[in-house]
């Protein structure tokens, strides 16, 4: 059940997509998502399907495996969808009940629905396509020029790292856990709501003690090593900026005109 | 309580980058009160093998019999499943969690729906066969306690279930030497006097060789071995293509024959005495 999560999984692999530089990868996200909130009508979706078609091809990921990484979050997209649907004022067709649904409603709701799948699957494509190290690194340099005005980037980014490189681990843990105390016999599925957030308890103190712990090694082994914090440290591999970079900057500066020409 | 595994096949994360086969189409039984011992190389299968004995983890295809029912079917309860095989985890001690040793210990008791009395009675006897004093240490609180101690706590609380299957992973892994004797110890005698089935993982050719009737070994999904102790460290040589390896003790008998010595296989230190006297008497 553990193992389904999918967000902030890394795909390895050496595809045009994997080896972009991870700011432009950051950058042109971020461009995407806030792309979607210009998108004026149905028809420009298909062009952000297209896009996001020309990007699923290039980084060779599976289509099912981004449903997969949807799956969680279903709950979420179904309730914008209805909520959609009933809340929005217009001509009536279809009423029961006292509540009813209006033909803005739906389209609206369709609207909605898309926008927040396409977001998420934005979203984990970055993550999917680009290792957590090349992540936080991207973030880091772009955050660069904040550190002017005192922004720590440097150990945010660090902070990053660590807490996204021990999300399997803890990921692991808690399954390992859960199984011990299943073993014992702790029922974790059934029960009201109640008993189940009691039934937490065996697993949620043996998890933060681990976690305190695993902090503690770390942060020892890390300090063994003389790290001291951002000032004066070196890469070993500098981002470097290279052609397929700008050709992944046109092509989505195509898109964004196309999505905001066809307004 | 047999234990019966059928073309038992266990895949991760299938149909994904990440896929792996853990078990390859094993099959094998254990008899009631059976001793067995399971080796294998890291990776090789053997920690997803014991999950699928008391069905945390569900088989890929083939099948797993508890006494005579299969596993994952609907009329098994899969909580009297686990009451029956108890398991023990690699480094059980990071799962405790209670303020006090009998509480954590009476966990499990607890779940299975017992009667307070019960429970008290079960925890007591559980805390002294892993020899800890329950008087002097039911109220301490587990995290006060050393590695060593927290190891069998946490073993007592798999033991207060009173299983009739006790499956062991790496019980001994990271204690020290009198530790790890004393807790060996304390399963060979709940065995023979209990009279339940023990499955124990390790990777010590000496604990297997000194403990266990049987040994299975695996080697990347499948089984090369399914044999008494004697009969399996004879392959000494297919063993450490596997990553295993035989009792030192076995090495040096065997070393010592290839130099002409005239002795009889051996696999513990008993037996190499009883063999080298011999050899002087003569």
């Amino acid at each position: 059940m553990i193992k389904d999560i999918t967000i902030g999984q890394y795909i390895p692999g050496d595809t045009p997509v994997h080896n972009l530089d991870p700011r432009i990868k950051i950058i042109i996200t971020f461009v995407f998502i806030t792309l979607l909130f210009f998108v004026g009508n149905y028809f420009s979706y298909l062009y952000i399907v297209a896009f996001m078609g020309l990007t699923l091809i290039l980084s060779k990921i599976s289509l099912r495996f981004i449903l997969k990484g949807l799956k969680p979050l279903i709950v979420i997209i179904l309730l914008t969808v209805v909520l959609n649907a009933f809340m929005t004022q217009g001509e009536v067709i279809w009423s029961k009940w006292g509540i009813s649904i209006t033909r803005e409603g739906l389209y609206q709701a369709g609207y909605m629905g898309l926008r927040l799948i396409f977001l998420i699957t934005g979203a984990s494509l970055l993550t999917l396509t680009t290792s957590p190290i090349a992540l936080t690194d991207g973030i880091e340099k772009l955050l660069n020029p904040l550190k002017k005005i005192g922004l720590p980037a440097h150990e945010l980014a660090m902070m990053m790292t660590i807490a996204l490189r021990f999300i399997p681990t803890l990921l692991e843990e808690t399954d390992k856990i859960m199984k011990a105390q299943m073993a014992r016999g702790a029922d974790f599925e059934t029960g009201n709501l109640v008993n189940r957030a009691k039934s937490m308890v065996p697993l949620l103190v043996p998890l933060f003690i681990s976690a305190f712990r695993r902090a503690d090694e770390l942060a020892l082994a890390m300090e063994a090593r003389c790290y001291r914090g951002g000032e004066k440290r070196t890469r070993m591999k500098q981002l470097k900026i290279e052609f397929r970079d700008y050709g992944a900057m046109m092509i989505t500066a195509a898109f964004c005109f196309l999505v905001i020409w066809s307004r | 309580m047999p234990v019966k595994v059928e073309n038992l096949t266990h895949v991760y994360m299938k149909d994904s980058v990440f896929e792996h086969v853990a078990i390859d189409n094993i099959s094998f039984e254990i008899q009631d009160g059976e001793f067995i011992g399971i080796i294998g190389h890291t990776g090789s299968g053997k920690s997803t093998l014991i999950q699928h004995l008391n069905g945390l983890l569900k088989p890929s295809s083939g099948k797993v019999f508890i006494d005579g029912s299969e596993l994952g079917s609907k009329d098994v309860q899969m909580k009297k499943i686990r009451q029956k095989v108890g398991l023990v985890f690699q480094y059980p001690e990071y799962q405790l969690f209670e303020e006090t040793v009998y509480k954590d210990v009476a966990f499990g008791p607890r779940n299975l729906g017992l009667s307070e009395d019960e429970v008290e009675g079960r925890v007591r006897k559980a805390i002294e066969l892993v020899g800890l004093d329950f008087d002097s240490i039911s109220n301490v609180s587990p995290f006060e306690l050393s590695g060593g101690q927290k190891r069998r706590v946490a073993i007592a609380g798999v033991l207060a279930m009173e299983p009739k299957v006790l499956i062991l992973d790496e019980p001994a892994a990271g204690l020290d030497p009198k530790g790890r004797d004393e807790i060996l110890r304390g399963f060979k005698t709940l065995h023979e006097k209990q009279k339940i089935t023990v499955v124990l993982v390790s990777h010590s050719m000496e604990d297997i060789a000194n403990l266990v009737d049987k040994v299975l070994v695996m080697n990347k999904g499948k089984i090369a071995f399914f044999d008494t102790p004697r009969n399996v460290f004879r392959e000494a040589e297919t063993l450490e293509k596997i990553g295993l390896g035989v009792p030192q003790v076995t090495y040096l008998v065997k070393m010592l024959r290839e130099r002409g010595f005239d002795l009889a296989d051996c696999i513990n230190i008993d037996e190499a005495k009883n063999e080298l006297l011999k050899l002087f008497k003569r």
